[in-house]
């Protein structure tokens, strides 16, 4: 891989989050004067003015947009209205909590999805390949929060296993990432069965045959690699998902993380708070791009390199 | 590249139905064969691909095969390596190599046999290769699965295996990937990693048909060059005539599954005797379309697997059938090293 594919992914990646940043400023203030929105109908036109004055809503527009890019720089997000804090430790003190359960889902979803897909592609036409594939289609169309109440159903309420709340244990995480991971998990089946039954046709798969290279190692070292390509840009694709879904399934569970307090600042007009959040879910999927690009890059070194050696 | 000095059916001076004079025996015919096909079939459960095949490639040989598309070129290599893939199989025969039956043999020991003691090149080099894996890589695996060797000297060995072939700059484009290289490039690499382990049987699959005419050329060369040194057996499936002569000790011809004709390849370049080898001949006399495999001397095209006429199934194109082609002919020797199925052999007119 060369440093300029990374450097010109990095340039790419910067100008995204610029553009992140400034399509955030621009909503904020489109969406009307965030001082009337948080205030109750009554107070005092003086009052008014004088968180006006405080945010800096009173200055031009070109002001407030560069005091505003220059306090993300610096760090400085704003006060949360509710907590009377930095907007940005309200929101950082959630953010190991959904790492937690996003990471989480993620392993789970690679695991059961690079496993299914695989079983599915290498016994394909077979009753495992049939009933794998059956179950991907359930588990991609059904929604979140109708799978996450149906597991409380089950395991919270009728069986009693599971708590069907808050944080604290490994059994307090089981059944929300489960419900997070599980439609990501059938995408990616689905990508890895096609893009390895195409792989394993491709006529290097025949060679490595004919040099006598075990069938795990074609499995693993030939067929896997090249089969990985459109897998990872498909999780990386649907990262997005993965953060919405986020959102939903912390409130189901009761989850204390960064979804939660989206919903909870959103539903108290603490727009301080919903902008750090908001920008740190673009900043997030701006980083997991890049790393999917960088990955790329390096599973495919014919996108790694444009260069191009030739000779009889 | 057609070679001046092959005569072509019509030039030949023997008359119709000579018994051949033969020359020196080579010393080869005397040694076991490396690879033998003992009346192999080959098909699915509806049909049969390849019929009663049977052939034998000593060391140091290069039998060639050769036929228009689709009469079972393939599937006889496929078969000799054990790499048929269900729906096709092996229906019936014997296939022995190094004096073992492939038949009694379980996937773990063929696997062990194949990329160390029978390897197999194919026709489109490129994407033969593993486009995300280095080329000396993909050399130096089966030096590490076969031999045991660290990837460490299975790389250092690789190339050396890469200069071999004739690769300038080994180190450097041992390091490449196969997008990197040239086709012409992407066959020598094939050719290292076919030589790595010192098979006894190389089978190449039109190997040089998808380069242009000088690369082609240049395979050719290194091949027998290679060939030469290591004292390989090969098997060398073509459907064109001047590689054949280029190459070939020995050649098959193939028609709608069937060995139609065997023999040296003096004896069929000179006196070609079964109808169809003469058809085959008259198209390189005329150039015509050798490369696309069809042959448009001879009038027709091949039946389809799943229609082929009873008897011989040549009669559909013959000039010379009769109501006796309805009979399916064996292959029966003319002279010492010669061998024809057909009710009429021998030179046409
Ligand atoms: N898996 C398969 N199932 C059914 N028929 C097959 C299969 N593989 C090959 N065939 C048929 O078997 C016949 C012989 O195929 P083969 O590939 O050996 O021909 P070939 O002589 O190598 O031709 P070409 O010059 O085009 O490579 C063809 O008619 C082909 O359609
Ligand atoms: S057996 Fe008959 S049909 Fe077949 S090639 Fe000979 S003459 Fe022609
Ligand atoms: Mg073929």
């Amino acid at each position: 891989m060369s440093p300029q594919f990374v450097l010109t992914k990095l340039f790419r990646a910067i100008l995204t989050l610029f553009l992140a940043v400034t399509f955030v400023f621009v909503v904020l203030r489109m969406s009307g004067d965030p001082v009337a929105q948080m205030l109750p109908d009554d107070v005092p036109a003086a009052v008014i003015t004088q968180y006006r004055e405080m945010w800096g809503l009173d200055r031009p527009l070109p002001e407030q947009y560069l005091r505003y890019v220059s306090g993300i720089l610096s760090g400085n997000l704003g006060f949360s209205f509710r907590d009377d804090r930095p907007a940005l430790d309200v929101v950082l003190e959630r953010v190991p909590l959904t790492l937690e359960l996003g990471l989480t889902a993620l392993l789970l979803t690679l695991a059961l999805g690079l496993g299914a897909g695989t079983l599915a592609a290498l016994k394909r036409g077979s009753g495992t390949d049939h009933v794998t594939m059956a179950f991907t289609i359930l588990g991609h169309s059904m929604p979140n929060f109708f799978l996450g109440i149906l597991l409380i159903l089950l395991f919270a309420m009728t069986w009693r296993v599971l708590p069907s709340s808050g944080t604290g244990s490994v059994k307090h995480l089981i059944m929300p990432a489960v419900t997070l991971g599980t439609s990501y998990a059938a995408t990616v089946a689905r990508f890895t069965r096609s893009s390895l039954l195409e792989v394993l046709h491709q006529p290097f798969m025949r060679t490595a045959r004919a040099k006598g290279v075990p069938f795990r190692r074609r499995l693993m070292s030939h067929a896997l690699p090249n089969a990985g390509i459109p897998i990872v840009t498909v999780i990386g694709l649907r990262i997005g998902a993965l953060i919405g879904g986020a959102v939903v399934v912390e409130s189901v569970f009761a989850w204390p993380g960064v979804g939660q307090l989206l919903v909870n600042a959103v539903a108290f007009r603490d727009l301080a708070v919903v902008q750090t959040v908001v920008l740190l879910i673009a900043f997030t999927m701006v980083a997991v791009n890049f790393l999917v690009d960088i990955l790329y890059g390096w599973l495919d070194p014919r996108i790694g390199s444009a260069r191009r050696e030739v000779s009889a | 590249m057609m070679p001046s000095f092959v005569p072509t059916s019509g030039a030949g001076s023997a008359g119709a139905s000579t018994v051949l004079p033969f020359g020196a025996d080579r010393a080869a015919d005397a040694m076991p064969p490396v690879l033998s096909l003992e009346g192999l079939t080959v098909g699915s459960d509806a049909v049969d691909l390849v019929i009663d095949a049977s052939l034998t490639v000593a060391p140091g040989e290069t039998l060639c095969l050769v036929g228009e598309s689709g009469c079972g070129k393939s599937l006889t290599c496929l078969a000799a390596m054990g790499l048929l893939a269900e729906p096709v199989r092996r229906k019936a025969g014997r296939i022995r190599f190094l004096g073992r039956d492939l038949g009694e043999l379980d996937e773990r020991d063929l696997r062990q046999m194949r990329g160390r003691d029978m390897t197999m090149i194919f026709q489109d080099p490129v994407a033969s290769l593993n486009p995300v894996q280095r080329v000396g890589w993909q050399v130096a695996e089966a030096l590490v699965i076969h031999e045991g060797l660290s990837s460490k000297v299975a790389a250092r060995r690789a190339v050396e295996l890469v200069d071999k072939v004739g690769i300038a700059d080994p180190e450097a484009r041992a390091g490449a990937f196969p997008h990197q290289l040239s086709g012409g490039m992407c066959q020598r690499v094939m050719i290292a990693m076919a030589l790595a382990c010192r098979p006894r049987l190389i089978v190449s699959d039109e190997a040089t048909t998808a380069l242009d005419v000088t690369t082609q050329a240049q395979i050719l060369t290194l091949m027998r060059r290679l060939q030469e040194e290591t004292g390989t057996a090969m098997i060398f499936v073509t459907h064109d005539l001047s590689v054949v002569a280029e190459i070939a000790d020995r050649v098959a011809v193939m028609y709608s599954g069937r060995i139609v004709e065997t023999g040296s390849v003096d004896d069929i370049f000179d006196h070609p005797s079964h109808p169809y080898t003469q058809g085959l001949m008259d198209c390189r006399l005329h150039a015509l379309s050798a490369t696309d495999g069809r042959l448009a001397a001879i009038g027709g095209t091949v039946p389809r697997p799943s229609a082929r006429p009873l008897g011989c199934a040549f009669r559909t194109r013959c000039p010379r059938a009769s109501q006796r082609c309805a009979i399916t002919p064996d292959l029966r020797p003319i002279g010492s090293s010669q061998r024809v199925a057909c009710h009429f052999p021998g030179r046409a007119q």
